[in-house]
């Protein structure tokens, strides 16, 4: 949780611990959790989208040529892209 | 200024809640309460109050259903009783972390078992802890002003808690009496719309009731505490500006017939209509006694009673609730520990009676005051006591 | 790896390859959230957000998807969100609805529709929170209700709830030499829902994204009670490798454990087709820990129980008619 910023005091606490900033929790880079990570093998990719469409996390983006890419601050390692790409074009390779 | 009318005292805290233009009311049916929820049903269906009524199948959805509405930003309003406050009593806790400005009609009743309908304190008591402000009407005419001061109270910024207006169950809620009920155009001046803190639309997303860790949970807790103790100077204001608009005064503990008061009966809610009646009859006999009636619960009012009592040799604190293997009634034992550090304070008594709806007379006041007031010096004083039990 | 592979109906009949790609690639959940790697719920919850769109107010019971998304000071959620307690998701729900609406017909509010969504898990719409939800949807208020089933009490630690499917594993009835697990059948709250005689009532899962979202879409539309019912695959209650979540989802549906149909004023309609035969549950249940205990004479059990219920509700889709086609007769 090193990423986290605690309100210094209490008076800092919004009334009813409301979060008035949507998506904010995108500030907690849930990256450092996996133990594999997803490679794209482009000459396989046939762009369907359905990495994309499964990520629980939401984070494959579609780059401006159309082939995809996981962000790797989020990125959580689940293994569901490569396991769901029709043409074998992602491969989990171990992290570190 | 405002219309006299006679009616149940319940109708009346419905008729007072409907001038306050609430916009949702989700309410469950509870004897003594019922009259509240029913008597707005049918203002609604009148056509004199646009509202959505929300008839929830308990309790829990009553308070659950208030507290979603109020997240919208709508003004809202419920009422209940004991098992039915006890049921929502997981949202109690909630609504006043939530900041949310819920507005409740308690009919106190006794909390079963065993299953008893009449009244006692014995519901709210109970809830005493969950930051909810509390004021105690003692009769018809406080109902109807505290219900309309309530929502006000509830949505000011500098407070934004729910309050909880207490209201004996059948004791109050079925009796009749005459009252002055505000016009509208005084209570929308009064009143304004709500504008709330923060509201769940689209146009400006926001996530409400989030997870606390441990990190975080005493400072939040330690704001909520700010808020109640801080709605204090909020709750003046509002007692001073009705005072003005209204001609009606509103004091956390209201004095009567204090003046060189050796001894102070303190009661909450409709007893102290009773305790009047023998205060009056005591004072013509020459005895220096005189009468507290508490109506602002929660926050407690510390410099209130610390000025209440100065001088007074011996207080009465009337309990309509036990603290089961607790050290006194709760509002004795709440007392005695705001008086503690007093370099100066009074003798304690505590009584306990009127459970269950248990009649309290004026001549039953007269022979509690007069057993404390002839008693021996040296009798042991017992933290407490029961009075009209038999058997006792 | 691929589960194209070994598979007797293929995908595209119920899966448009390049769909994905007209999806809205807007993010209403945003990823930081605390889910387990692989969280089936969560996919369900992000698509579900896709399909609703931003004009949304989102009601959320206590549980998994609550406290993964709004931990104090952040929130996953892009969308109005309000949490209040564990059984009272359709009641909160009840009174947004009836706030939106007062708030509108007052001009207090923009005249835009912003539809009400409740949310919750198995715990807390089908045991707990099964009350209010009967509520809420017999008093016709304008709300859809999607119960993410990951058949437990996931987020207290896999504890049993009346939607666990019999002979499952749970911590609260584990498997082991006196007990064969979960003894009962798993509690049928879609029928719930359709006797409320509500317009619109769906089974999903979020293997399927597509019909999920047109499903979340069409309950948008209607303008009163709707109920989802979607199966969300958790690979660490259900005890199968994370990568294997969307093919658990799959699995589920062509063994007929979970078949998806919805009931359209009282019409029944499988929504996604079904293979000529069934396949055998071993081939669902084999991956999964959770049933790894199991008899051959238990599973056989739950077979079939399975092809009981799925010849139930084959004969329900079959017979079933629209109330307005049997008020015209």
């Amino acid at each position: 949780m090193a990423n986290k910023k605690w309100p210094e005091n209490w008076q800092d606490v919004t009334p009813g611990c409301i979060v008035s900033e949507p998506g904010s929790a995108s500030q907690y880079h849930t990256g450092d959790w996996r133990a594999q990570k997803p490679i794209w093998d482009n000459t396989k990719c046939i762009k369907c989208g359905v990495c994309y469409i499964f990520c629980p996390e939401g984070c494959i983006i579609e780059k401006e040529d159309g082939f995809f890419e996981a962000d790797l601050d989020y990125c959580k390692g689940c293994g569901i892209c490569a396991h769901e790409c029709w043409p074998l074009a992602i491969k989990m390779v171990e992290e570190g | 200024m405002g219309k006299r009318k006679g009616m149940e005292i319940a109708l009346a805290a419905a008729e007072a809640a409907a001038l306050c233009r609430p916009d949702v009311i989700a309410a469950y049916p509870i004897t003594p309460n019922t009259h509240i929820p029913e008597h707005l049903s049918d203002i609604v269906a009148e056509g004199r109050l646009d509202a959505e009524f929300i008839c929830v199948e308990s309790e829990h959805s009553a308070l659950s259903a208030c507290m979603g509405a109020s997240g919208a930003g709508a003004r809202v309003f419920t009422a209940t009783s004991s098992q039915g406050l006890l049921y929502m009593a997981e949202i109690m806790a909630i609504a006043s972390s939530m900041r949310l400005p819920v507005v409740m009609a308690l009919g106190n009743r006794a909390l079963s078992g065993p299953l008893n309908i009449w009244n006692d304190h014995s519901d709210i008591m109970s809830q005493r802890d969950t930051g909810w402000i509390s004021l105690f009407a003692s009769h018809g005419q406080e109902v109807i002003d505290m219900m309309i001061q309530a929502f006000r109270i509830a949505e000011d910024r500098d407070v934004m808690l729910p309050v909880n207006v207490n209201l004996d169950g059948f004791q109050l809620t079925h009796v009749v009496e005459v009252m002055n009920f505000p016009l509208q155009e005084e209570v929308d001046a009064f009143l304004p719309v709500y504008k709330p803190y923060a509201s769940l639309h689209p146009d400006h997303p926001c996530s409400m009731g989030t997870l606390g860790l441990p990190e975080i949970f005493s400072e939040a807790t330690r704001a909520r505490e700010a808020a109640i103790v801080n709605s204090r100077k909020t709750i003046l204001k509002v007692w001073d500006e009705w005072e003005k608009r209204f001609g009606r005064r509103y004091e956390p503990i209201e004095s009567y017939k204090m003046e060189g008061a050796e001894f102070a009966v303190l009661t909450m809610g409709s007893m102290g209509e009773t305790a009047e009646v023998a205060i009056d009859a005591l004072r013509e006999k020459g005895v220096p006694v005189g009468l507290l009636k508490l109506k602002l619960w929660r926050p407690f009012p510390y410099e209130d009673l610390k000025k209440a009592v100065k001088g007074v040799k011996s207080l009465i604190v009337m309990d309509r609730a036990v603290s089961f293997g607790g050290p006194g009634g709760p509002v004795a034992s709440e007392i005695r520990s705001a008086l503690y550090d007093e370099p100066s304070r009074p003798d304690l008594t505590n009584y306990i009676f009127g459970l269950g709806g248990r009649d309290v007379t004026v001549e039953d006041f007269i022979a509690m005051i007069d057993k404390v007031r002839l008693a021996d010096k040296k009798r042991p004083k017992e933290h407490y006591e029961f009075y009209g039990v038999r058997g006792e | 790896m691929n589960t194209l592979k070994g598979y007797p109906v293929g995908l595209i009949e119920n899966f448009d390859l390049y769909a994905p790609k007209l999806v809205d690639r807007e993010e209403y959940f945003s990823p930081g959230h605390r889910a387990c790697q692989g969280c089936g719920e969560a996919l369900a919850i992000r698509l579900m957000c896709k399909a609703l769109g931003k004009d949304t107010v989102i009601v959320n019971a206590t549980g998994c998807m609550e406290v993964i998304s709004s931990m104090y000071p952040t929130t996953a959620w892009k969308l109005p969100w309000i949490h209040v307690a564990f059984p009272n998701a359709a009641a909160v729900a009840s009174g947004v609805d009836a706030a939106l609406k007062a708030l509108h017909r007052k001009g207090r509010i923009p005249d835009r529709y912003v539809k009400t969504v409740a949310i919750g898990g198995d715990g807390g719409t089908v045991d707990i929170g099964l009350q209010a939800l009967s509520g809420a949807m017999e008093r016709g208020h304008d709300m859809l209700y999607v119960c993410f089933d990951n058949e437990a009490y996931m987020n207290t630690g896999i504890q049993r709830s009346s939607a666990t499917p019999f002979g499952a594993s749970t911590t609260t009835a584990p498997a082991g030499v006196a007990s064969m697990g979960n003894k009962t059948w798993k509690k049928n709250v879609p029928e719930i829902m359709v006797a409320h005689n509500i317009p619109y009532v769906a089974t999903a899962c979020q293997s399927y994204p597509l019909d999920f979202m047109n499903k979340v879409q069409k309950a948008r539309a209607i303008k009163g009670p709707s109920y989802i019912h979607c199966l969300s695959v958790c690979p660490t209650g259900w005890r199968c490798p994370s990568e294997a979540c969307i093919k658990m989802g799959r699995l589920a549906v062509e063994t007929g454990v979970f078949p998806l149909y919805e009931v359209e004023n009282g019409k029944y309609r499988m929504t996604v087709s079904m293979p000529e035969k069934l396949r055998p549950i071993q081939d669902y249940m084999k991956h999964q820990g959770r049933f790894r205990h199991l008899t051959p004479d238990q599973i056989k059990i739950f077979q079939e129980r399975t092809n009981l219920e799925y010849k139930k509700l084959l004969n329900k889709i079959e017979h079933s008619k629209s109330w307005a086609e049997m008020s015209a007769e």
